[in-house]
């Protein structure tokens, strides 16, 4: 049990922090239609993160902020100058902004020396969820224990507070998130302010991504903005739930995923663990085929509607 | 003797700006909407009378819609003035209920019927503010007006496209407001919800309220309305259907668009 504390119980929270901070404004990113933006995000900081390593030499919170947030605006630049001056449609221009900005921080890693710190092209895609641990724990005790606490990651804590304040954020502009997000022209007749709302769900969303990406990667940023929403889509016809269901479905990808990525090779012979961050993904994206075959409204409201 | 604004204004050779009227419930003053290149609106001016039924009527891309939705502030508009009950739009937000049109929306959201209708409660219900039983008694209320009590529950996506309708206004209704903006509030409904919808209308006229709607069918513009702006991009005319719902102001407003034979089944007025 004192391994499980030391080994498996930091990288299991910040699993499923990362799922949970992730899923939430996914819900409503997926109902404005614009999933592909968290997507977008997840890509685009990786450059931004690179940048801010070289000038900065270090990895800590705030540079890498500022650097991911510089990615975001570049690439809501770009996709503008591409859509204007290409006159293609939206989709198209961010496929393209955010698919060459991850390039461009792929070969950017490449040419410099980040081998003093673990910033390289697997662990921007994977994460490195496993490594995760608390040395200095030695049973659940610890969990009280302010010495052996100070010595938790640091990603624990950062985590924490993203998802903390992305919840918090939800619970107190539900309102205007659902209204904008049903009808945004009766939500600007009210006085809302709906460009904000929709500028700081991208933002929120973009806050996730960032404190997800240094310690999951990006694949699971990328799956829990869009799958658990998705499969809480087919299980409720009412957005209360939809939100729970899409946190229980982010948790149980995130315990899951991690339980069989370290555990789920052994049983079948195997002799190594798989990564947790792809097989997280991997059971999102099982969750949502289920729910798409066997959701109690899978069929979709329109099939109901008279003629 | 002219006043010195009046003056000066004449001296710059600019155009002279009207003061606002203040007992008018919607007035839109040199109101010019641009999507980029071509204007889609031109230049409209437009008071409304107080407690007066008026339809906005002309021709698909004629920038009713738009018209509607620059006052409100949904769309920017190039240049123009609002003034809802002699104030500026701002301050007069809660005076204003508006119906969208019902396709601008997705019916796949997963909310009920009696969410909508509570999404009208905005302004009283705030941030965090719980949602009680008066509250939600309000709400059945303005849904059995438009005939909808039965469907509180229902999600949104099961209902005709009528009930859809309905239940925009049942939403519009709990805003509590004095003067409604409907965009195309009959498109696409069956004939029940068109008299249903049509009831409640002339309900909140008899309410001393004032209606303004986006409208599509010139057979039913005598029937259902007082008063017609008639638009396209410019304003064509606009006064009581009695006097100004012509042949001649349709012809020009629709330009060729207008079949003669078919101008000739409307009710007009005599010209």
């Amino acid at each position: 049990m004192n391994a499980f504390v030391q080994l498996d119980l930091t990288p299991l929270l910040i699993g499923v922090l990362a799922a949970i901070a992730c899923a939430l404004p996914g819900n409503f990113l997926l109902l404005r239609r614009q999933a592909l933006i968290g997507d977008a995000i997840s890509h685009v900081v990786l450059p931004g993160i690179v940048v801010a390593f070289l000038v900065t030499g270090t990895i800590t919170t705030w540079p890498m902020m500022l650097g991911a947030g510089g990615a975001a605006i570049v690439a809501v630049v770009l996709i503008e100058a591409v859509r204007r001056l290409g006159r293609i449609e939206p989709g198209a221009a961010m496929g393209v902004v955010f698919t060459a900005m991850f390039a461009a921080g792929v070969l950017l890693l490449e040419q410099t020396d980040t081998s003093g710190v673990h910033i390289d092209v697997e662990h921007a895609l994977y994460g490195s969820l496993e490594s995760l641990i608390w040395l200095s724990a030695d049973g659940w005790g610890s969990l009280l224990d302010p010495v052996a606490l100070a010595g938790l990651p640091p990603e624990l804590p950062r985590m924490a507070a993203a998802a903390a304040l992305i919840a918090l954020l939800t619970g107190v502009f539900w309102r205007p998130l659902k209204l904008s997000t049903f009808d945004e022209g009766f939500a600007a007749t009210l006085g809302l302010p709906v460009a904000a709302i929709s500028l700081g769900l991208v933002v929120a969303a973009a806050v996730a991504a960032v404190a997800a990406f240094d310690a999951v990667g990006s694949i699971i940023v990328i799956a829990m903005f869009i799958c658990p929403p998705a499969a809480a889509r087919l299980m409720t016809n009412r957005l209360e739930r939809q939100v729970a269901w899409s946190v229980a479905f982010a948790t149980l990808s995130a315990v899951l995923g991690y339980v069989l990525a370290g555990w789920g090779p052994l049983w079948l012979g195997g002799t190594h663990a798989v990564s947790a961050a792809g097989m997280i993904a991997t059971v999102s994206g099982v969750i949502l085929a289920l729910a798409c075959l066997l959701g109690p409204h899978r069929a979709r409201v329109g099939a109901a509607r008279e003629a | 003797m002219p006043s010195a604004e009046v003056r000066l204004a004449a001296e710059d050779g600019r155009a002279m700006r009207p003061a606002a009227p203040v007992d008018s419930p919607f007035a839109v003053q040199e109101t010019t909407v641009s999507y980029g290149g071509k204007p889609v609106v031109f230049n409209v001016d437009f008071v409304a009378p107080p407690n007066s039924m008026v339809a906005i009527v002309g021709p698909n891309g004629a920038g009713k819609s738009s018209l509607l939705k620059a006052a409100l502030g949904i769309v920017p508009s190039v240049s123009g003035r609002v003034t809802v009950f002699g104030e500026p739009l701002a301050k007069a937000r809660r005076r204003i209920a508006y119906v969208p049109q019902r396709a601008s929306v997705d019916w796949d959201f997963p909310t009920r019927v009696i969410d909508v209708v509570l999404m009208g409660m905005y302004r009283e219900l705030g941030l965090l503010k719980l949602v009680r039983r008066a509250h939600r008694e309000h709400a059945t209320a303005c849904l059995a007006r438009v005939g909808m009590a039965d469907f509180a529950d229902r999600q949104i996506g099961q209902l005709s496209g009528g009930q859809q309708q309905r239940v925009f206004l049942a939403r519009a209704l709990a805003q509590g407001a004095d003067l409604y903006l409907l965009d195309e509030p009959f498109a696409g409904v069956d004939a029940a919800t068109e008299k249903a919808i049509i009831d409640v209308l002339k309900s909140l006229k008899a309410e001393r309220k004032t209606v303004i709607a986006v409208h599509h069918d010139l057979a039913t513009v005598a029937d259902y309305f007082d008063h017609v702006l008639l638009v396209n991009v410019r304003k064509i005319a606009d006064g009581p259907v009695a006097t100004t719902f012509t042949g001649e102001n349709l012809q020009a407003t629709y330009g060729g668009r207008l079949a003669t034979a078919h101008i000739d089944q409307l009710k007009l007025a005599s010209a």
